[in-house]
């Protein structure tokens, strides 16, 4: 999602490293009968950031170490801090001239080189993480995703039981419709244990700029904020200025627990092994083409395995809290289950979802409003 | 609290490790050295402070740390462009993107680990007072340090015998040789000590105010610096009024957006900017005339 200098540069090192050991190969001539990718004995991930960032990068890595487990005979191909451009295709050619048959290319903005890296080897899976084909889906690639906004809806029932002041607080990067449904979310589950909680949402227009994350988070503070939370890509900031000011904090990414023992309340946290392992079975037991995972594949509560999971909680969530959690996460995974089940209204008090309708993933992969109870102004 | 005491407080704390940075860079460019490496010397302070915290467990050592990181990235380009002669443009750059690969990649093991930060220090008594309390004297120390290294450094560079060597390096360099003195060395040993100033705002930035390591974390701060000692017309003095000055205008956006504004995050996200176009203006031609004319020389030769 994030693209730096630093990160190109980074990037451009790990290509040479890669570079050094790759055999000179062909990768045209092992082509076989079989189905895509099967039978493979490598497997590659690329990140576009650092594999220990706290946050989307490391939990990729994560899931990397849990294929890793499950397949012990398996080489684990890494490759850190790849830009979103040829460099993720040179860095994934690479890794096919080492054997790997199937890889995992994991920022939004790798899909332009997965695609093109999947049409040169028929043979090999491509599949991306969090993008979509928009034209038709090759045989030997795919997009998955989960759906973030349930643990958030959850997270947020967390926030609005525990908060004094009523004042929730959200540092987000940009208003795109991923964030705004998280957002949503959040407001709506901390609405449904508590009708006065209010969510004060402060943009940072970048994905990791400590200095603009901590002058958001002393100004959502100074308002009287006390639980913060975020969508940024490191988190670190936020929740140590949380943790400094007595307030609460919601994670995302990671469980940041160790660094806010005090106000740990609990975080939508990532955990991509059980659907990984799973894309990686398909793959290698040959049944690749024509599954789930062969094109734009999303995961929630009602699919199951979910990659997006709630962490463990802090002191401060009483075991009523906690039953309602479960109890929401159950309703959930039902048909009439959801953060945005009608009647929902926005901003303005218009009834934007009738009562009664349940919006699909796809119309939530499109969301353009804050709902009733969000405070703050979305840039159009 | 009010949305001026917010802003105000906040343009402090946000605006001191670009205050540190400036304050190094006037003291090189007023010995003639422009370092436009200053964001590099922000970063590995940021880093060298960030790793030796988390490693002794005392934000102290990290402290000193980043000044020294600061002052080592500053001599490979005294080395380079006093000894060596080379353009001062393309050194300071080329400095800046070593120190990016260089923090990104050793930087990369101190993502996300936990550091003991320089705490909150409220000053007894002043702290208390109404509106100037909360904007000044409720802060970490090392921007009560500040406060005293700024009036320190126009002492230095105004009143002793240093600061006119310093000066006169900076304004006539061949008078200097004349009564015996090493321009070349006077030089070198200004744009070290600005960018050991450097480190110490980088340091600022990881230990004190953000709490946390992250690549290219000072994502262009160094660069208001060296542009707001030219706004400052090279006054330690007018350096903190700027310094502070962006620090709110970075300040400003989110407080608005707390209080519910109905502004646009995207018009506010430019008022950092807007504020440099208009005191661009206002300044003119002024601050050129007021440069140290062995600077002018450096703008002159480099077309």
């Amino acid at each position: 999602m994030r693209k730096s200098t630093a990160g190109a540069i980074a990037g451009v090192a790990v290509t040479l490293v890669l570079t050094s050991c790759a055999s000179a190969t062909d990768p045209q001539s092992d082509v076989t009968d079989g189905a895509p990718g099967e039978g493979t004995t490598a497997i590659g991930f690329i990140t576009v950031g650092p594999k220990d960032d706290f946050g989307y990068n490391q939990a990729v890595f994560e899931g990397s170490e849990a294929v890793k487990k499950a397949y012990p005979d398996m080489e684990i191909l890494t490759a850190e801090n790849v830009p979103e451009d040829d460099t993720a295709a040179t860095t994934m050619e690479k890794m096919i001239d080492k054997g790997a048959k199937l890889i995992f290319a994991t920022s939004y903005g790798h899909l332009d080189a997965a695609l093109k890296v999947a049409e040169a080897h028929p043979d090999v899976v491509v599949v991306q993480q969090g993008n979509t084909i928009t034209t038709d889906v090759p045989k030997n690639s795919g997009t998955y995703f989960g759906t973030v906004y349930e643990p958030m809806y959850l997270a947020g029932i967390a926030a609005g039981s525990a908060t004094k002041t009523d004042k929730l607080g959200y540092v987000y990067a940009f208003p795109i419709p991923q964030t705004i449904a998280n957002i949503n979310a959040f407001e709506q589950g901390a609405l449904s244990v508590n009708p006065d909680a209010e969510t004060i949402t402060v943009s940072t227009s970048d994905w990791c700029n400590p200095g603009k994350q901590q002058a958001a988070a002393e100004s959502l503070l100074s308002q009287d904020v006390d639980v913060l939370t975020q969508h940024q890509d490191c988190t670190a900031t936020v929740i140590q200025a949380a943790e400094k000011a007595g307030a609460m904090t919601v994670g995302y990414h990671a469980d940041a627990s160790s660094i806010a023992p005090e106000g740990w309340l609990t975080g939508a946290v990532w955990n991509w092994g059980p659907l990984y392992t799973d894309i990686v079975k398909t793959v290698v037991d040959g049944d690749f083409v024509g599954s789930e995972y062969n094109a734009n594949f999303r995961v929630g509560y009602k699919t199951g395995t979910n990659p997006f999971v709630l962490a463990g909680y802090g002191d401060q969530i009483s075991e009523a809290t906690q039953k309602a959690i479960t109890e929401a996460q159950a309703w959930l995974a039902t048909d009439e289950g959801s953060p945005f089940a009608g009647p929902v209204e926005d901003q303005s008090g218009k009834v934007v979802i009738k009562d009664g309708a349940i919006p699909t993933y796809a119309e939530n992969d499109g969301m353009g409003f804050f709902v009733k109870g969000v405070i703050g102004k979305l840039a159009q | 609290m009010s949305l001026l005491e917010d802003v105000m407080g906040g343009g402090v704390r946000g605006g001191t490790s670009i205050m540190y940075a400036a304050l190094g860079e006037t003291i090189g460019e007023r010995a003639g050295v422009i370092n436009l490496g200053t964001e590099g010397s922000m970063l590995v302070g940021a880093l060298g402070a960030y790793a030796i915290a988390v490693e002794t467990g005392d934000p102290w050592w990290g402290v000193v740390a980043g000044a020294v990181a600061g002052g080592m990235l500053s001599g490979l380009h005294a080395y380079l462009v006093v000894r060596r002669g080379a353009s001062q443009f393309a050194s300071g750059l080329s400095l800046l993107f070593l120190a990016l690969g260089l923090t990104s990649l050793f930087g990369a093991a101190y993502v996300g680990q936990p550091v003991v930060a320089l705490g909150r220090w409220d000053v007894p008594v002043l702290s208390d007072l109404p509106v100037l309390g909360p904007i000044l004297f409720r802060h970490d120390p090392l921007i009560y340090l500040s406060y005293a290294l700024v009036p320190l450094t126009w002492w230095v560079l105004f009143r002793t015998r240093i600061g006119l060597l310093v000066r006169t390096a900076g304004e006539r360099s061949d008078s200097l040789e004349v009564n015996g003195y090493s321009a070349a060395r006077i030089r070198a040993g200004a744009v070290v000590v600005g960018g050991m100033f450097a480190g110490l705002g980088g340091a600022h930035l990881s230990i004190a105010y953000a709490n946390a390591w992250f690549e290219n974390m000072v994502s262009g701060r160094g660069f208001i610096a060296v542009a707001l000692v030219i706004f400052a017309v090279w006054s330690p003095l007018r350096v903190m009024g700027g310094a502070y000055l962006f620090g709110m205008a970075i300040a400003l956006g989110p407080a608005l957006q707390a209080r519910g504004s109905e502004l646009n995050q995207f018009a506010l996200d430019v008022i950092p900017f807007l504020l440099t176009l208009i005191v661009l203006a206002v300044l003119g031609r002024r601050t050129l005339s007021a440069a140290p004319a062995e600077l002018k020389r450096v703008f002159e030769n480099s077309t």
